[in-house]
């Protein structure tokens, strides 16, 4: 059932291999590696380190050397700068996987890292209704708000290179990609003419996640197991990341602000209480403006991937009919 | 002049195939892809039905906000018409008729696209 040729998972699963013996203690085999669906712009695959002890679970994100590292999104730092943030996030305590091994060019196997393979639900919809969550789901906004005051207390000596994209440096670059596809839409027009007209004064800048939404957090019952996807890693706005959880998308039809499962309110409590700089809701809610445009811009750059790249999947072509759902949200925060 | 069966019966068709036929057979990305591709058709299908009567609604409004008297100009360079005014600061949030015309066209895209989704669900019952 797996789209990929076979040969090519051979020689993964070989090279993988040759990694794994190598460089994690006791290893002396692994499983086949399973494609895992999600994460469309860098592929993942779930297997086993075998050891004497028992089999260890394992996770590896790459960009597989025959393409393009993933650059859909316009602003994705490489996976080895992101294996280095995870470590970073690791030493001060917040919950990430454990990164074992950053693959090297003579490994063959492209960009990326192998990381431990945590347990828990990324899937948003199961988050939000599953029962085994319902304990656990009104303290998630508190835990998030936690969690990022953690990820922009970082100090930024210590991050390797990153970009810098504040509120200006986006709407430009959302703005240059909008524009590059030439697909006319009013509706982002007119976000795009709001946004320049809020733009807030020059904030401190922080370590920003980037993409730290309900889909990219590990939860079990007990909590945030994990912080995933950080390739959208930047120099920023803090607020950007409140903001960004915030979006209408990432609550997948829930009735809560945040990630459909909490309010602003406690995400601030949180933010603050773990030593983040005050929030400011109003900035939040700009930022979630901001990031509500972002994402339907990125559908419409995804549909030109079909269009005009290699990826010829039905998931690429439908995602540009989501950016009308965007459409509605805009205007609802910008008009209502 | 073609013969039946209509688009929406043959894409319908197929629709109805890959849920009840097809997916069940279907495992991990390829059903996934199959369930992406069965609510694509359902996107043709609504487009069939909703789509001609919504277009000639959106250029009505379109002539009317832009005051353009080429009533049969296609609709693709109304939008962009638009767009430049929006873009040069001619017209904004505060003009007349603006947003109340991109709620109904953002609407009618929706009942196409994502009926189900949240943020129309609230838009169209805050407003009924």
């Amino acid at each position: 059932m797996d789209p990929e040729p076979a040969k090519s998972t051979d020689a993964l699963e070989a090279g993988l291999r040759r990694v794994v013996v190598a460089r994690i203690d006791g290893a002396n085999d692994v499983t086949s590696p399973r494609r895992l669906s999600g994460g469309a712009s860098q592929e993942t695959w779930s297997f086993d380190a075998l050891t004497p002890g028992g089999p260890v679970p394992l996770i590896l994100r790459r960009s597989p050397p025959s393409k393009q590292p993933a650059q859909l999104l316009g602003s994705a730092i490489g996976l080895g700068t992101e294996a280095r943030l995870i470590e970073l996030a690791a030493e001060v305590k917040l919950p990430v996987p454990i990164v074992r091994t950053v693959l090297l060019p003579e490994d063959e196997l492209g960009e990326g890292f192998v990381m431990e393979r945590l347990e828990g639900e990324t899937l948003a919809r199961r988050i939000l209704r599953d029962e085994q969550f319902a304990a656990v789901r009104p303290k998630l906004a508190l835990q998030c708000g936690e969690i990022l005051a953690g990820i922009h207390a970082i100090p930024r000596e210590r991050l390797p290179s990153l970009p810098t994209q504040d509120a200006r440096g986006q709407l430009d670059q959302y703005r240059g990609i909008y524009d590059h596809f030439d697909d006319p839409r009013p509706v982002f027009e007119l976000a795009f003419r709001f946004i320049e007209d809020h733009l807030p004064a020059a904030p401190d800048l922080t370590l920003v996640h980037g993409d730290f939404r309900n889909g990219n957090l590990m939860i079990d019952p007990d909590g945030v197991r994990g912080v995933l996807d950080w390739e959208l890693a930047h120099v920023g706005d803090p607020m950007e990341d409140l903001g960004w959880i915030c979006v209408n998308s990432w609550r997948f039809g829930g009735e809560l602000p945040v990630g459909g499962f909490g309010t602003r309110e406690d995400l601030a409590k949180g933010y603050e209480a773990a030593g983040g700089a005050p929030v400011d809701l109003e900035r939040v809610r700009f930022w979630e403006i901001v990031g509500t445009l972002k994402w339907g811009v990125i559908c419409t750059m995804m549909l030109s991937a079909f269009r005009h790249g290699g990826d010829r999947s039905v998931e690429r072509a439908a995602i540009g009919r989501r950016a009308s759902e965007t459409e509605i949200d805009l205007l609802e925060l910008i008009a209502p | 002049m073609y013969d039946p069966p209509n688009l929406t019966e043959l894409v319908t068709a197929v629709r109805e195939f890959l849920e009840d036929q097809a997916l069940p057979q279907l495992e991990g990305r390829t059903a996934f892809h199959a369930r992406v591709a069965a609510n694509a058709l359902a996107i043709v299908e609504r487009q069939l039905a909703l789509g001609p009567e919504a277009e000639a609604a959106e250029r009505t409004r379109l002539c009317d906000l832009l005051g353009r008297t080429d009533r049969d100009a296609d609709l693709e360079s109304l939008t962009r018409d638009l767009c430049r005014r929006i873009r040069d600061g001619e017209l904004g949030i505060d003009s007349p008729g603006l947003t109340e015309h991109l709620r109904l066209t953002t609407l009618d895209k929706l009942a196409v696209d994502q009926p189900r989704y949240s943020g129309y669900r609230r838009a169209t019952h805050s407003r009924s």
